[in-house]
């Protein structure tokens, strides 16, 4: 593991476990909403017939890095009717709970930032510190429209994780661990081994499992993509109806953190959906150096394979935000509790009593 | 029950559908052209920006009279019948000096009727629609060619003539009342009923 | 009305309190500069107030100062998405006040300019649709067609939006020759783009959901207001002034007038409203193949007066414009300028009947509701 081997390598623990904790944010994550924000510019673009960000850097390349630079330079504005405390500190929130949910996250059979037994459930209960951050936010503003879109946000999100963690629910019913590193272990190389094909279970079970774990999957993404207060279910953020919701009052570099925040939660679910049911950090094929004999190529490949599963599903995160219109807020909720979650309940029947064949 | 079943499925259909159209627009090459350093080519009606030439203005003011937003000043001086100030490319003689010939281009709404009642085509809209300017008075053009001293020069000729003219006018006015009394001293008296008759009819 | 009741707020005896919302005149979604008061009841609509206003131009007593043919420039900018169809108006006014007899060629014209208009109009219309409501992008796909219709316009007359085109007697150039030829290929490349938007846009369950059964308009409430156009004719009632009132060549052609059946939800609702501006759209393509191929030889200047000097008079004379009956009223006093222009304009009268549609519904709805009267504040103002 990582933290072994960095331990061997410094001889001080506290070092290594530094190194670990800060790596996937730096090396991985900041990267990461730098080249999220321009993909979606990109594809977007291209999706309407047009071009995107051509003229900084070759074809827009460094179109975020002038972004930064210039949100940096903005000033700070707080408004004087504000409540200043809770102002300031809710884009700390939701910052602190998109990113805190990377240190459970399997990047590749050597690293994960922190081996826990309770993975998945640590993951949804520190997103779940960004709805205390939405709530902030929105009434610190003093702001009418802010107000209504924070409230909004707040009860879609609650909502929402609901059929999230049915469907967890039942991953957990199959396979019996919630630590993620375990899941991905399970889902040896090999596509076939995987959750939404069915699992490492094999048989009868394997064949009566794999249509219900494709609704499953449908499930947790739709899910996962309101949590995240994306279309069709930005409500919060409807420009054409508040005028940018819970984040209207905020400039510069707060408004920064609320916009890299909601990349990397982008990621962070896109992650969750790749690991649970599509084999996490695994090949579908077998492994490169498995074949050339060199041990040391296979954590590079796993994390290739899992950072190309990553950027899929962000990539059909966008296809579908520029695809479909926005969802009005009672049919938010009606779609969520009269749709998803009785159909996650059917869903954790019936694989419960598939379990037991 | 069947309801049910039929919205989600219709939902989950149709969103499939409009997920393909997206997609294949992904392929499709860009219809946009990158401005700055690719320019659109205009067709040859195009509306910009005006230009004047003033060696065919003759100074009619039809122009100006056509402008809804009354966009076109024009001053003009009469000329001494001595100068000759040339002629228009078809063939007319021009006898008026254009001594103020400003168009705002902030007012222009580019309607194009000023062209049309020009008698020699001397004002007509070009292809140049890039002319932006940091301050407003700069959007004032002004297109005669006559030095400002040469326009002073020449109100000043004309109003100078014009002087003449009243004083020769009021001299030959003097001159022509005199003669009348001298006339009207030599004539002889004539009969009053002739001319009654000659005054009614 | 809506299937929210307020009842149930007023009957609790949890005290409430009337919110008054103000989505002001600079807004994303209210197309064009338009204030709409909200008075809420948590989520519901009690009242919409709108206030108009300010886009207000002094039209009428411009056109009462210039001379006949100066004033068609203004009457471009009334209706800036729908310019031919203004001219057109005029232009129809002033000859039936002083009788000309255009050449059959220009009538031709005009209704191929003035179909062209149409399906610009309604391009707008859906695209600001679309992204009212969420999804961006058919606003560019509705955009990327309206560029081609604006160079047809471009390559004939000199102007993309406001274009000084159809004059008193008739109309200021000749086509382009290239026009008849780019047409042709324009309706070709743009049926199959029609049925992309449908699959894109219309047919969306997302998409329904939001606009079915809000904003009913009732049939009997329309014509009591006098809503006109693709309003009118959603609520089902067939109502076409090309075929009612009939001006120019209409006649000659062969067109149906679609009306809302209620297909997704009840008659005359948003959805209603705006699939009938889809529909209008294949229609103005049949009208457009069919004046290409019978367009007659003739000079389009002849019948242009040197000086328009009408006789004494008046006159009212309307068309069809893409969002109602657009209709002029004309005193003439014999003289060169006009003594009075009054305009009749569709978007004025059809934002009467807003609040109207409005009442019970929510905040998200009036979004909805607004896009699809399709309403553009240079008419309502002048």
């Amino acid at each position: 593991m990582m933290y072994d081997w960095l331990n061997n390598l410094t001889g001080s623990p506290i070092l290594a476990m530094f190194i670990v904790s800060l790596l996937p944010l730096f090396v991985f994550i900041l990267p990461f909403a730098l080249f999220a924000v321009l993909m979606e510019r990109k594809v977007s673009a291209h999706m309407q017939d047009r071009l995107g960000p051509m003229r900084t850097g070759y074809h827009g390349i460094l179109q975020t890095i002038a972004d930064i630079i210039k949100l940096l330079q903005k000033e700070d504005l707080v408004p004087t009717a504000t409540d200043k405390t809770l102002f300031n500190f809710a884009p700390l929130l939701v910052f602190i709970g998109s990113y805190a949910a990377f240190a459970a996250i399997p990047f590749s059979g050597f690293f994960i930032g922190s081996k826990i037994d309770l993975g998945i459930i640590f993951i949804v209960g520190v997103t779940g510190l960004v709805v205390a951050g939405i709530l902030m936010a929105g009434w610190a503003s003093n702001n009418k429209y802010s107000l209504l879109g924070a409230m909004r946000s707040a009860a879609q999100i609650i909502s929402y994780e609901i059929p999230t963690l049915l469907i967890i629910l039942t991953i957990i019913m199959i396979t019996g661990t919630l630590s993620l590193y375990d899941l991905s272990e399970m889902q040896t190389p090999y596509f076939w081994n995987w959750m939404i094909l069915g699992g490492p279970a094999v048989g009868l079970q394997k064949i009566l499992l794999i249509p219900l774990m494709i609704m499953g999957c449908l499930i947790i993404y739709t899910s996962t993509l309101a949590e995240v207060n994306r279309t069709p279910f930005d409500i919060p953020e409807a420009e054409s109806e508040l005028v940018s919701g819970y984040h209207t009052e905020y400039s510069g570099m707060k408004f920064a953190m609320f916009f890299l925040a909601e990349y990397a939660n982008m990621f962070a679910v896109s992650a969750i959906v790749a690991v649970l049911f599509f084999g996490g950090y695994q090949s579908p094929f077998g492994y490169l150096g498995n074949l050339l004999g060199l041990k040391w190529l296979i954590p590079i490949e796993q994390f290739s394979w899992f950072t190309a599963k990553g950027l899929f599903f962000v990539f059909v995160q966008m296809w579908l935000r520029w695809t479909l219109p926005r969802f009005r807020v009672d049919q938010l909720m009606a779609f969520c509790w009269k749709y998803l979650i009785p159909f996650s309940f059917v869903i954790l029947l019936l694989v419960g009593l598939i379990t037991l064949i | 029950m069947k309801d049910y079943i039929l919205n989600f499925w219709q939902g989950l259909f149709t969103i499939l559908i409009g997920m393909k159209v997206t997609f294949r627009h992904l392929f499709v090459p860009a219809v946009t052209i990158q401005y700055p350093t690719v320019k659109p080519q205009m067709p040859e009606r195009e509306r910009n920006r005006l230009y004047v030439n003033m060696d065919d203005c003759i100074g009619c003011d039809q122009c100006a009279r056509a402008c809804p937003v009354n966009c076109i000043e024009i001053d003009t001086v009469k000329s001494l019948p001595e100068e000759d100030l040339g002629k228009t490319s078809n063939g007319k003689k021009k006898a008026l000096w254009v001594t103020t010939f400003n168009i705002d281009f902030a007012k222009c709404c580019y309607c194009q009727l000023c062209v049309f009642p020009c008698p020699t085509e001397c004002i007509y809209m070009t292809d140049v629609y890039e002319f932006s300017e940091f301050k407003r008075e700069n959007l004032l053009y002004d297109f005669v060619t006559l030095l400002p001293e040469e326009r002073i020069q020449k109100k000043k000729n004309f109003e100078e003539m014009q002087a003449r003219k009243e004083i020769e006018k009021v001299a030959a006015a003097k001159k022509a009342a005199e003669e009348k009394v001298a006339a009207q001293a030599n004539k002889p008296a004539e009969p009053k009923p002739d001319s009654k008759e000659e005054n009614k009819q | 009305m809506s299937q929210y009741s307020i009842q149930n707020t007023k009957d609790s005896k949890l005290k409430t309190e009337e919110m008054v919302l103000n989505m002001g005149p600079q807004h994303p979604s209210t197309h064009g500069v338009l204030r709409l008061e909200l008075k809420l009841d948590g989520e519901i609509i009690l009242d919409v107030v709108p206030h108009i206003g300010y886009l207000h131009r002094c039209f009428e007593k411009h056109a009462e100062a210039m001379t006949y043919p100066q004033v068609i420039p203004y009457t471009d900018r009334m209706d800036y998405l729908a310019s031919m169809y203004n001219e057109f108006g005029y232009a129809l006014a002033m000859e039936r006040l002083m009788k000309i007899e255009v050449p059959e060629r220009v009538e031709y014209i005009r209704v191929i300019m003035g179909e062209f208009q149409r399906i610009a109009s309604h391009l707008v219309a859906l695209g600001t649709y679309g992204a009212d409501i969420g999804a961006f992008t058919p606003f560019l796909f509705c955009f990327r067609d309206r560029e081609r219709i604006l160079h047809l316009f471009e390559i004939t007359c000199g102007a993309r939006l406001l274009y000084n085109y159809i004059w008193i007697g008739g109309v200021s150039h000749d086509l382009h020759p290239d026009f008849i030829r780019l047409a042709k290929e324009f309706i070709k490349d743009f049926r199959p783009n029609l049925k992309e938007l449908n699959e894109l846009l219309s047919y969306n369950r997302i998409f329904i959901e939001r606009t079915a059964n809000v904003g009913v308009l009732p049939v009997d409430t329309a014509i009591n207001y006098g809503v006109s156009g693709p309003n009118l004719r959603a609520s089902g009632m067939k109502w076409d002034l090309r075929r009612d009132d009939p001006y120019s060549v209409y006649h000659k052609f062969d067109y149906e007038i679609p009306i809302g059946s209620g297909e997704k939800g009840k008659t005359g609702d948003c959805w209603d409203r705006y699939f009938i501006r889809v529909r209008e759209m294949e229609e103005s393509l049949k009208i457009i193949e069919q004046a290409l191929d019978t367009i007659p030889e003739g000079d389009v200047t002849s019948a242009i007066p040197k000086r328009v000097k009408p006789p004494e008079g008046q006159i009212y004379t309307r068309v069809e414009n893409p969002r109602g009956e657009l209709g002029y009223f004309i005193i003439s006093d014999g003289s060169l300028n006009p003594a009075r222009v009054k305009v009749r304009a569709p978007s004025f009268v059809t934002m009467q009947v807003f609040p109207e549609l409005c009442k019970g519904f929510m905040v998200a709805d009036v979004v909805a509701i607004l896009g699809s009267i399709d309403i553009v504040l240079g008419e309502i103002d002048r």
